[in-house]
């Protein structure tokens, strides 16, 4: 299920860890894994977790614990805006609604055409950047006022 | 972004340099001259530690735990494997400074690190990054492959018969895993949720192994402490609140950023740092540590400086050093019904008074700001708060009670105001 260059990414991974701890890498496989299909099936966990030689449901767990994995389809751009109140008090709330707006969405919904996916985020670390929009989980957007947001939706086709 | 600097991290770090975070720069500025020094100079385990103790330097993640008492824990003769832990999982609302020290000057923290191995007698090291910054992740990844090439990773280092490997690990989004022992269960690749303590890391650990886990800030201070001596660290700040620190400032300024500056330094002359308050309001509140710090009215604050004491005085916590400042504009109610809905996303649900009441928590703070609230619901929350506290296995209950005892406590009539009248009091306004 997972292309060559995957799986090297994973077992480059593996080699950070001892070796009697594979279990150690489930969290960069799961996102490796994810990166190349988008979101997490069930089918796709357990293929991730017999390739690190672990039980399914460990990986399971760490799919459903943490936020950033996707265990179900998302747009194909997933944009999370975060509104916590350091990001709220320069722009992060009026972002998220802006793009609320603009994309005819509220949070957790994806557009009819399935290009874009808008979620709430939680404290990213970057507060003194507000308002931070981040795509598909590894791009991290900046100082996102309305004219950089538009111009970012622009590329984002 | 501003950095604003005061020499220790930051000397000499042109962050307008797009190359200033790589091991050429670092070299330049005099970095591992720390590391050649102790592998040199034959400077002992007990050495370290001692001029470590002498700095006054206190973990920057939050607990501010004395640094060189803590690597004094770990059992250095034991044999077997021993880890070094870098925090790095930077997810407190307000707190972005360990994100910058990554992004600028990453061999900073590495050198750390690798004095911290051999002071602990650790071979092995992880540096455990929070999720969502994932091109940082990268660029450390990029620092490491340096360092291990320039030969200050990996076997015999500098011809010294010392061996030492650093592994960056990337978190995929949950707060939690700031907490120490959540963070080794994520990255034992499980769930983060915290282990009871004692056994304490520094005797069980990372697979079960004696561990020592600092914050990113305090092992980038490592350096600076082993070439410039504990004490000349020590001079730069105060009593009891040795050193600089990175206060990360956010909210109604008009520079918010990053400012390392000599612990002590009045709130005042920070907030000037930052450009003052933005569009000419009046500051109204201060979270002086990081959300999860009880909040202090802006005239309190104006009257305190920036060190573990005084800021404990005014009641509140020095923290991770975010500093969230908020103008004349802002409901409290509102504020805190944003921050309470952050605890309870961010509960690991292991506990049940947390569980459970960060829940009750938002949901009161919640009808209250829509104009629901009834009366006895301050009340309520006072009786929540004291059911949750003290009484998980980790803080983040404490830290979901204390903005809810102090919101409560020092913008009551806003929030009695709220209830009586289903409105708020002010015209409030995010920005």
């Amino acid at each position: 299920m997972l292309s060559q260059d995957s799986l090297k990414q994973i077992d480059k991974e593996l080699t950070k860890y001892p070796p009697e701890q594979n279990r150690s890498a489930i969290m960069a496989a799961l996102r490796i894994a994810q990166v190349e299909h988008g979101w997490l099936s069930n089918e796709l966990i357990k293929y991730v977790a017999n390739y690190l030689n672990i039980p399914p449901v460990q990986a399971l767990e760490v799919a459903t614990f943490y936020s950033m994995y996707n265990i179900e389809p998302v747009g194909k751009y997933k944009l999370v805006v975060c509104t916590n109140l350091p990001c709220a008090l320069s722009g992060g709330v009026n972002a998220a609604n802006y793009l609320k707006n603009k994309l005819g969405i509220n949070f957790g919904e994806t557009t009819s055409d399935g290009k874009y996916t808008l979620k709430e985020g939680e404290c990213m670390g970057v507060c003194g950047d507000a308002p931070v929009i981040i795509v598909n989980n590894h791009s991290l957007c900046s100082h996102m006022s309305i004219e950089a947001i538009e111009k970012k939706l622009m590329e984002l086709q | 972004m501003a950095i604003y600097t005061s020499g220790v991290i930051f000397a000499g770090v042109d962050t307008a340099d797009k190359d200033c975070w790589k091991l050429e720069s670092y070299i330049k500025r005099g970095g591992y001259s720390a590391l050649d020094k102790i592998l040199n100079s034959g400077m002992t385990q007990e050495q370290i530690i001692a001029e470590l103790k002498s700095s006054g330097l206190r973990g920057r993640g939050g607990a501010g735990f004395p640094t060189g008492l803590k690597w004094s824990f770990m059992p250095r003769a034991l044999d077997g494997q021993k880890y070094i832990v870098c925090n790095s999982d930077e997810g407190e609302p307000g707190t972005f400074k360990d994100k910058d020290i990554l992004e600028f000057n990453p061999h900073s923290l590495i050198e750390g690190m690798i004095i911290a191995g051999f002071t602990i007698g650790a071979s092995v090291g992880y540096n455990y990054i929070h999720g969502e910054i994932f091109e940082v992740y990268e660029r450390f990844e990029e620092a490491l492959a340096e360092a291990k090439k320039a030969g200050y990773l990996g076997k015999n280092i500098l011809n010294k018969n010392f061996d030492f490997d650093l592994f960056a690990h990337h978190g995929y989004g949950a707060y939690i895993c700031g907490e120490e022992t959540a963070l080794l269960e994520s990255l034992e690749g499980k769930k983060g949720q915290p282990r009871f303590k004692p056994p304490f890391p520094a005797s069980f650990g990372l697979y079960g192994k004696p561990t020592t886990i600092n914050n990113t800030e305090s092992l980038a201070a490592v350096p600076f402490i082993i070439n410039d001596g504990g004490q000349a660290f020590q001079d730069k700040g105060i009593i009891n609140s040795g050193g600089t620190k990175l206060f990360s400032v956010s909210g109604h300024v008009n520079r918010p950023g990053n400012y390392e500056v000599p612990l002590g330094m009045p709130f005042a002359k920070l907030l000037e740092l930052a450009g003052g308050m933005r569009d000419g309001k009046k500051i109204k509140a201060v979270i002086p540590g990081g959300s999860s710090a009880p909040v202090l009215p802006g005239d309190v604050m104006m009257q305190c400086d920036m060190d573990y004491d005084s800021i404990a005085k005014a009641g509140s916590m020095l923290g991770s050093g975010a500093v969230i400042i908020m103008n004349e504009d802002v409901c409290m109610v509102k504020a805190l019904e944003r921050l309470a809905y952050f605890y309870h996303e961010e509960s690991c649900g292991q506990c049940t008074p947390c569980r459970e009441g960060t829940g009750w928590l938002y949901e009161i703070i919640h009808r209250i700001e829509h104009g629901e609230g009834r009366l006895g619901d301050l009340e309520l929350l006072d009786n929540i708060g004291n059911q949750m506290a003290g009484r998980t296995i980790c803080a983040l209950a404490d830290a979901a009670v204390f903005p809810v005892r102090s919101f409560t406590k020092h913008f009551r009539h806003e929030f009695e105001y709220h209830i009586e009248h289903k409105k708020c009091l002010v015209n409030h306004k995010w920005c």
